[in-house]
């Protein structure tokens, strides 16, 4: 059979569940042989392998956490060169994307982005323009590049070996120009991460400053939930730009999104378009969020945010 | 990898720069797209951006990195040049682009690009920045009709220069150029020599608008036309017939089920929560 490379996406000791959510879709195609760029790769075997992950080719060199992906294109094209796969699979975002296409550049090979599902013969499933399309896409030139939406497949166990072989290759120093010399961490709590989060609670204009942002946090953490926050929100200074879900921020597909005081523009829809369940609190009933909700509330913000907030707690205690 | 001709182009800025003023050789790459605000749609023959359908804007991004090049050129000396891909009507863009304050653009146009992929597309703008020389390229980190974000990573790697990607600051000191690239976690710094990829984020700056000056001026400044076979390019590796993927089908999404809706009379909050409760959220 086959193999499938999956990219792996992590922090250098957990593997992030877009990766798992890649490796249960690999199984359908092939035999999933994780890439694994940089040092931490035994510490997420066992995960790997919970989810099927046939192989995990590791590269432990810290150089691929050096500089800004390149690095880790040269290994994945190394890899796709001499494995064969029927596919690579990446997440798409932004690191994800990045690789796969500097892939494509160097084998040819044709790359599909933002896919959230994959029908038999490998054919892409994409939802586009701001969630108004549905798309069927495939790859004909080389073996497909796919860029899968996280959160958009269900990771589902299956056993796997997870068996590491180590892998070695030269970077060149072409691959080595643009270097890391600083990460700035700008957490807000420990919530889970906004593409992967099966929850997210997103505050727009209607939440009115920045300190009204811990309104938001406060149902999010009750709820589990990640922050995100509409583009009025990020312009004005109010949340850090990371957070922003739509068009020019994060694409986010959960099993629950809510929207507080967010009106719903075209911009923002394409962020969030495709969550499984949407509940909304604004106080325009006018509001085109409202035609995406399951459950909408017209009512003040500040009236209805704490009410469901002591309701929560209450049903918690 | 990359283009052996462009090693020599940072170098060639810093010895400019120890005799005369130095000039930045600064391109933005500006792409024309539908309006967001416009209904979007694919035309039904061969399944590409339907572009009569929705008016017609430079891609929000690219206007950020408009922005960021007259700001470095200002800042540092230099020229702007708009580059741009696309039909006649682009021309549009490319004279908006020119009116915020760009010195002069280059159009790659021919028919033969119409339905050009991202790989397509990022190997003709590679060897018209190969034909025209650069010391920074810079733009939007991703456009709002495809949404690929490919096109940053993928000029990088043909050029053979460093990607700057997903940028929410740039400065740059000498031949040396520094960022911060927005990351899930908050942002990297990265730092490498000129020339190099910039792509930005819209955290940026303020792009400015257009001034009536500006807008006069931009009627006088030079737009170069180029096609397929002044860049090298043979038209059987462009356009929608050699696309690496292509669209099988495509639909309109049906509208989602209408939800439930409440006034809140003061029991708003707990509707929620019981509806929460209900899809086992709570």
């Amino acid at each position: 059979m086959a193999e499938i490379l999956v990219l792996a996406e992590h922090d250098g000791e957990t593997v992030k569940k877009v990766t798992v959510e890649l490796v249960t879709l690999a199984r359908r195609f092939g035999e999933p042989a994780v890439v694994w760029a940089g040092p931490g790769a035994e510490a997420a075997q066992a995960r790997l392998a919970e989810y099927g992950a046939a192989k995990v080719y590791v590269a432990g060199d810290p150089v691929y956490d050096d500089y800004v992906v390149a690095p880790k294109a040269e290994l994945l094209a190394e890899l796709a060169v001499q494995k064969s796969p029927a596919a690579v699979l990446v997440a798409n975002t932004a690191e994800g994307r990045e690789v796969g296409g500097r892939l494509a550049v160097r084998t040819g090979w044709g790359i599909l982005t933002d896919v959230v599902g994959l029908d038999d013969d490998i054919t892409a499933e994409q939802v586009i323009f701001g969630g108004a399309i549905n798309v069927s896409s495939k790859v004909r030139s080389g073996t497909p590049i796919i860029a899968v939406r996280p959160n958009a497949i269900s990771p589902e166990p299956a056993a796997g070996e997870a068996a590491i072989e180590p892998v070695s290759i030269t970077v060149s120093d072409a691959a080595k120009q643009a270097k890391i010399t600083g990460r700035v961490v700008q957490q807000r709590g420990a919530r889970p991460e906004l593409t992967e989060a099966s929850i997210v609670v997103s505050g727009g204009r209607g939440v009115g400053s920045a300190d009204n942002m811990a309104l938001i946090e406060r149902l999010a953490d009750l709820l589990g939930a990640a922050v995100g926050a509409s583009r009025a929100v990020t312009d004005a200074g109010w949340y850090p730009h990371q957070f922003q879900v739509g068009q020019t921020g994060k694409t986010v597909s959960p099993q629950l999104y809510v929207a507080v005081g967010i009106s719903g523009a075209i911009q923002h829809r394409a962020g969030m378009q495709t969550s499984k369940t949407i509940m909304v609190v604004n106080k325009d009933p006018e509001a085109p969020i409202f035609e995406l909700a399951d459950f909408g509330v017209v009512g003040d913000l500040f009236k209805v945010v704490p009410q469901l907030v002591e309701e929560i707690e209450k049903r918690s205690a | 990898m990359g283009c052996p001709y462009l090693r020599g182009l940072a170098r060639t800025w810093q010895q400019r720069q120890g005799g005369r003023p130095p000039v930045m050789n600064i391109v933005v790459c500006v792409k024309q797209v539908p309006d967001t605000w416009s209904e979007r749609t694919l035309r039904e023959s061969d399944s590409t951006l339907d572009r009569d359908a929705a008016d017609a804007v430079i891609n929000e991004l690219d206007e950020f990195a408009i922005e960021e090049g007259l700001r470095l050129a200002e800042a540092h000396g230099g020229e702007v040049t708009i580059l741009s891909m696309g039909p006649d009507r682009a021309t549009e863009s490319i004279r908006k682009a020119l009116s915020m304050g760009a010195d002069k653009a280059v159009h790659l146009l021919d028919d033969a690009l119409a339905g050009s992929d991202v790989l397509a597309t990022s190997a003709a703008l590679a060897a018209v920045l190969g034909q025209i020389g650069f010391d920074l390229v810079i733009l939007g980190s991703e456009s709002t009709d495809a949404r690929t974000g490919l096109l940053p990573a993928m000029l990088s790697e043909r050029l053979g220069v460093p990607q700057l990607s997903y940028a929410s600051k740039v400065e740059i000191d000498g031949t040396s150029i520094t960022i911060n690239r927005l990351a899930d976690y908050g942002y990297d710094t990265v730092v490498a020599s000129l020339p190099a990829v910039v792509s930005v984020v819209e955290k940026i700056n303020e792009p400015r608008y257009p001034s009536f000056k500006g807008i006069m001026a931009a009627k006088k400044k030079p737009v170069q036309t180029m096609t397929v076979s002044d860049i090298g390019i043979d038209a059987s590796q462009v356009g929608l017939a050699n696309a690496a993927s292509e669209v099988l089908s495509f639909a309109k999404r049906p509208a989602r089920q209408a939800g439930t809706i409440v006034t809140d009379d003061g029991d708003g909050g707990a509707k929620a929560a019981e509806f929460l409760a209900g899809r086992k959220f709570i």
